[in-house]
């Protein structure tokens, strides 16, 4: 049967086998994303919520109902929880077409309408013309929407997707990062996905949580995880590169600035109210924070947070250059990307000697 | 040819296979998908019949099961009769001995099984039974088939626990392998010889057909992995 839609509750601790220790709630009509490298216990976590592995301590809870609770013995199976699950590698049954996969799945209403809603379920996601297909004759992207339309024909409480994209083309990925931002806004449940690609977290997820060696570093809103980092091990997680140490030498509260001593620079950043004057802080920027000097026209000459760096390494990557340059009077380096098209205009090269200018906003300084 | 101890051996095979393989199916499920304290031990019990001479096997279920031993009196007055030199011994030590032939195969077959696939089956809300005839079954049944040709023809070979533990009763205990000793021993060596043949031609077909059988499987799953 169909359940009344709820939030999802999830608080995990467990020290054996593998380490976890997360809380956190999907709200309904929510995608949440579990992001982090692999081996961190994203899938462990995911299973837990699925019923497939047991908890050490917690509560799982959906809606008013438990599904899990250490403290009062509760442990709901997979089946009793209702939920629809798409494994990494999909986990279709291979004895059945793609039509028997959607149909095994709808134990929960009568015989007789299975056939009729498993077909209108592959119609959903564009699979009409192959019900008749066994697993091993679909290709990827279709082994997905199949495994999809399973776990959707359901009707369940919650959405679980372990790693949707990772089994699939380049091309065939791009299609279903559309297909599940469009399905997205069809479905009121919660949607949790694991993920290793922060970029599909950015590009599909309402929030996201982070995930590293078993612990949760943060949860929030994608771009604000990776534009506001809490700490240096999440910034790190994040692929943020720039972290440098200044102290704090004047708090500016009228003009919404925090003076910050970076080196022999003076660097003015966003606003950080319970800072100190005199403390050593770390803080980050993100490449899109950096603006590089036109090296021609000169256009940064009236910018803030001006440094002149000279170029020490340049790689190209695609249509992307790579560069590490060293910053005057600092000796920590600093890392950036720049469009290609835009690196050949203003004449970026190994040994040359230019001017970046930090985004005030983008500064963010990182908790000790 | 001694046509009453082929179709005794037939009959013997045939019980031992329908009681041992639904026993295995449920054994192996259990060994390819738990892991448990003292799970090795377990399954070097299980093969010990593969390295332990078939004789040993007979002496100690002649020994255990014969009217002198307290479980062979219990089975004794359970059954009505004793289980040593008579058909049901015969089905109990077949059993026994071919545990290994009949859970191996099985074992592997569900250790194949990807656990993407059990843990799908479960999150669509099939109950254990469910998943096991409507999705594993299906993908395990070579190596069933395998197990169920691998018993029955090696119940149909065996011939020193048989002797050990049945002796030589015609119509009871005398299967095909005893018959082809006692002509040798009679030196009727043209009923031997074709009793041999038969018991040959079916060896070597039942090989045959478990090799192709496994390659099948092999495919089956490189297809899946795919």
């Amino acid at each position: 049967m169909p359940q009344d839609v709820g939030d999802l509750y999830c608080q995990i601790k467990q020290d054996k086998q593998i380490r976890l220790d997360a809380e956190f709630v999907c709200k309904a009509g929510e995608v949440l994303a579990v992001v982090g490298p692999s081996g961190g216990g994203k899938s462990t976590l995911l299973r837990m919520i699925a019923g497939l592995n047991h908890p050490e301590s917690g509560v799982i809870r959906y809606g008013e109902r438990d599904w899990f609770n250490d403290g009062d013995k509760i442990h709901l199976t997979p089946q009793q929880r209702h939920l629809g699950y798409v494994p990494q590698h999909f986990g279709l049954f291979p004895n059945l077409t793609a039509l028997g996969n959607v149909v095994a799945a709808l134990d929960h209403i009568p015989k007789a309408e299975r056939e009729p809603r498993a077909k209108e379920w592959l119609e959903r996601v564009n699979l009409d013309g192959l019900p008749d297909r066994l697993p091993a004759n679909l290709s990827g992207g279709q082994r997905q929407r199949v495994a999809l339309a399973r776990a959707l024909a359901r009707e369940p409480s919650v959405l679980l997707l372990d790693e949707p994209f990772s089994a699939v083309d380049r091309e065939t990925r791009e299609r279903l990062y559309l297909e599940l931002a469009r399905l997205k806004s069809q479905l009121s449940i919660p949607v949790i996905m694991v993920t290793h690609d922060l970029n599909e977290a950015l590009l599909l997820a309402d929030n996201m949580i982070l995930i590293s060696q078993g612990k949760m570093l943060q949860q929030g809103i994608p771009h604000e995880v990776l534009t506001r980092p809490r700490t240096e091990a999440v910034a790190k997680q994040m692929g943020l590169r720039n972290i440098f140490d200044a102290y704090v030498i004047a708090q500016e509260e009228e003009r919404q600035i925090t003076w910050l001593k970076f080196g022999e620079h003076l660097i003015a950043s966003t606003y950080f109210d319970s800072l100190e004057v005199g403390a050593k802080v770390r803080w980050v920027i993100p490449n899109q924070g950096i603006r590089f000097n036109s090296i021609k026209q000169r256009r940064l000459c009236r910018s803030f947070n001006k440094l002149e760096i000279t170029i020490d390494s340049m790689l190209t990557m695609g249509e992307t250059v790579r560069l590490i340059a060293s910053v005057k009077g600092v000796k920590h380096q600093l890392h950036a990307e720049v469009p290609l098209h835009y690196s050949n205009k203003i004449g970026l090269a190994v040994g040359v000697v230019t001017e970046v200018a930090f985004k005030s906003e983008l500064i963010h300084i990182l908790e000790p | 040819m001694d046509w009453q101890a082929l179709l005794l051996s037939v009959k013997l095979s045939s019980v031992t296979v329908l009681i041992l393989i639904p026993f295995a199916i449920f054994v192996s499920r259990f060994l390819a998908y738990r892991q448990f304290r003292g799970k090795s031990w377990v399954e070097a019990l299980i093969m010990v019949p593969l390295v332990l001479p078939p004789t040993v096997i007979g002496y100690y279920l002649l020994v255990g099961l014969g009217s002198q031993s307290w479980l062979g009196q219990t089975l004794e007055s359970l059954f009505g009769h004793q289980l040593v030199f008579n058909f049901s011994g015969l089905v109990i030590a077949s059993i026994l001995v071919n545990i290994p032939f009949a859970i191996q195969p099985i074992q592997r077959s569900f250790e194949a099984v990807p656990e993407d696939v059990r843990d799908a089956a479960a999150c669509c809300g099939m109950s254990r039974l469910k998943v096991l005839f409507k999705i594993e079954l299906p993908m395990v049944w070579p190596g069933v088939l395998t197990a169920l040709v691998l018993c029955f023809s090696h119940v149909l070979g065996e011939f020193g626990v048989v002797l050990m533990m049945g002796g030589n009763i015609a119509g009871e205990t005398k299967t095909i392998a005893i018959s082809i000793y006692d002509s040798v021993q009679a030196f009727d060596f043209a009923s031997a010889g074709q009793m041999s043949l038969v018991l040959l031609i079916f060896a070597v077909t039942v090989l045959a057909f478990t090799t192709s059988l496994s390659r099948r499987m092999g495919a089956g799953h490189a297809s899946r992995r795919r």
